[in-house]
């Protein structure tokens, strides 16, 4: 202990006396003149200060403070009949920059997270090619690898508020999203290794797991960016992200990227599965449907302030900040506003301006304490605008379930608190 | 002995892109290995294996193996989906998706049922089990009328469901893409008001840990 510590703590019992008086409300405050009381988390010691703490070794794999208990996936019950075929949520609003960390990555399973013995597991290409193969993970470990950043955006991502503002929540409005660095072999290796046949125009994808999910891809997009990833982040795929294989299909909607991938099977012609027909296919207002509506386009939402995240500091200077993101390339540029859509301002881009990954915004303003409308509006590289909820309903009417990348609005009251809002 | 390797990578290199040998990684598939995995069917019936079966004894398959989530007539129970019904409704406000109203082949109710179904027991069904389900289905969906018709593997592809060809291919691209380039930056509306809030539909979940 310090000489000034002994001090500190021989004051201790006094100053306990009188703070207890004032219960701390003036302390910590900014005080003209150095007037004031003095604030507790300066003049005690704290037990992090006057003890040890824990050695190397307490936590063999590291987890996040006890004090960030509260930053979690959260599920919304109601939406689906049981947790094994259902959905959670990534906390946006508590989180910052563009990466997001793996035990935070949303899940979306449809028979459970298949838990799987990597010795266990094969993939096995086969169908219209010159040579039909199976790989084990060491043999696919000899593959030359990449690392690329890609969001990853769930097509039902938005999709509880097509008819109008349903959850009050970023998390729950947009947290079907993730973003992370894969390490994967380019699937155009593996596919050149078995010989694609000259009518080999389409891919089935299966997974491993209890649902045996499968997806058709167009031979064009398998042999163009798509990864076989076995790492986010520089460690092992979670076994709720595909451990031990998952394909990625940059830019494209986050139900064709087959986790637990075991099978990849040439055809000349699309499979028609579950996945790509009874769901997936976006129904329009006059009873016909798209479908093979892959690409998912520009969009960004403010993450603070937020429904789940309000302005708790009154009236001066803060941080608006929020994600922009689009499947066709990069955001040059993202607009907010701050009253409803009257007049826009630039938002800054901060962090890494990557293809196909999400990129951060900040605006930084003076509150005056009164009421805001806040929305972001994304600029992707390609010119396209991220429309309104009311641009897209009148292409599409209200029933498309998937691809809903309008405007969302936060309107902000005069204490800050934060609720999800449709305006004129 | 860099100079050395450097021309060895370069070779290597060069092996690699001209002549794109492959990398003589993996094995060859056994064919008792592809029929294991490769079960999937597709719309022209490629996939389907030998078999048969008839609506009536569907019925009692399905009320044994599938009714408790999806309903003694497929109508579904509480969050499990409808397989039967909505005909006529993609239009409403509710629509109902269902295999008589919305899917588009038949094959994929085969597929998806055989491979994943039941959803407590995925993968256990067999084809004559599959075809009287499927057969099951249409009868539910009044696609079929005679209990006793007969689905098997030479008859499946022919039936075109009702809502075939109502799907069309992405359009986005020619129908949205060019239009939504709205960027106005100022005096963009005279007014605003709120039209629709989230408070009061009561449907976040619990929010008091957050």
């Amino acid at each position: 202990m310090s000489e000034s510590d002994k001090t500190l703590s021989a004051r201790r019992a006094f100053l306990q006396g009188s703070l207890a008086a004032v219960g701390g409300v003036a302390a910590g405050k900014a005080i003209a003149g150095g007037e004031g009381t003095p604030d507790p988390a300066i003049t005690e010691i704290q037990p992090w200060r006057s003890t040890l703490g824990p050695g190397v070794d307490e936590v063999a794999y590291g987890q996040p403070s006890p004090f960030e208990a509260h930053v979690k996936r959260r599920n919304v019950p109601w939406l689906t009949a049981e947790t094994k075929s259902s959905i959670n949520f990534t906390p946006l609003h508590q989180l910052d920059g563009i990466i997001t960390p793996n035990g935070l990555c949303f899940e979306r399973h449809h028979s459970g997270v298949a838990e799987i013995d990597p010795s266990l597991h094969r993939l096995m290409v086969h169908g219209l090619v010159e040579r039909e193969l199976v790989f084990t993970l060491d043999d696919l470990m000899r593959f030359p690898r990449e690392n690329h950043v890609y969001f990853m955006e769930c097509t039902a991502n938005s999709g509880m508020e097509w008819r109008g503002p349903q959850l009050n929540g970023v998390q729950y409005t947009h947290g079907m999203i993730h973003n992370v660095m894969y390490t994967g072999i380019p699937l155009r290796l593996i596919l050149a290794e078995a010989g694609i046949k000259p009518d080999g125009k389409w891919l089935l994808a299966e997974g491993g797991d209890a649902a045996a999910m499968t997806r058709s891809i167009p031979m064009e997009k398998a042999l163009d960016d798509c990864l076989v990833a076995f790492a986010q982040n520089g460690e092992a795929l979670r076994p709720e992200n595909g451990y031990p294989l998952r394909l990625v299909l940059p830019g494209w909607e986050g139900n064709m990227w087959l986790k637990w991938l075991r099978r990849l099977e040439v055809g000349d012609q699309p499979w028609h599965h579950r996945e790509e027909t009874s769901k997936y296919t976006d129904l329009m207002a006059d009873g016909t449907a798209r479908r093979f509506t892959w690409v998912m386009d520009a969009k960004s939402v403010i993450t603070n302030p937020s429904p789940q995240a309000p302005i708790t500091h009154g009236p001066g200077a803060m941080v608006l900040t929020g994600l922009a993101w689009s499947g066709h390339g990069t955001i040059p540029r993202v607009d907010v506003t701050l009253d409803g859509g009257k007049n826009w301002h630039l938002a800054r881009i901060d962090g890494p301006s990557l293809n196909k990954s999400l990129h951060r915004f900040y605006f930084d303003f003076v509150w005056d304490g009164g009421e805001m409308l806040l929305q972001s509006r994304a600029h992707d590289s390609t010119g396209y605008v991220q429309p309104t909820k009311a641009a897209l309903r009148e292409f599409r009417g209200e029933n498309s379930v998937y691809h809903n990348n309008g405007i969302q609005t936060w309107h902000v009251n005069q204490s800050g608190e934060v609720e999800n809002v449709e305006i004129s | 002995m860099l100079r050395f390797l450097s021309l060895f990578i370069a070779t290597l290199v060069f092996t690699f892109h001209v002549q794109a040998n492959p990398l003589g990684l993996g094995r060859t598939a056994l064919p008792v290995e592809l029929a294991a995995w490769n079960t999937d069917v597709r719309p022209d019936g490629m996939g389907l294996p030998e078999g048969s079966g008839n609506a009536a004894d569907g019925e009692v398959i399905f009320a044994e193996k599938c009714a408790a989530c999806h309903g003694d007539f497929a109508e579904g129970v509480d969050r499990w989906p409808a397989l039967a019904g909505g005909q006529g409704s993609l239009q409403d406000a509710r629509p109902l998706k269902t295999l008589g109203s919305y899917w588009p082949y038949l094959s994929t109710s085969w597929d998806y049922i055989y491979r994943t179904m039941p959803f407590d027991a995925p993968a256990s069904l067999g084809a004559d089990e599959t075809y009287a389900i499927v057969a099951y289905l249409l009868f539910a969906n009044d696609l079929i009328d005679d209990a006793s018709f007969v689905l098997n593997r030479e008859n499946l592809a022919d039936i075109v469901l009702p809502n075939t060809e109502f799907f069309r291919d992405d359009d986005r691209a020619t129908t949205e893409y060019p239009v939504l380039t709205d960027a106005c930056m100022d005096n963009c509306k005279p007014s605003v008001t709120i039209t629709k809030r989230a408070t009061g539909v009561g449907v976040t979940p619990d929010q008091a840990d957050n």
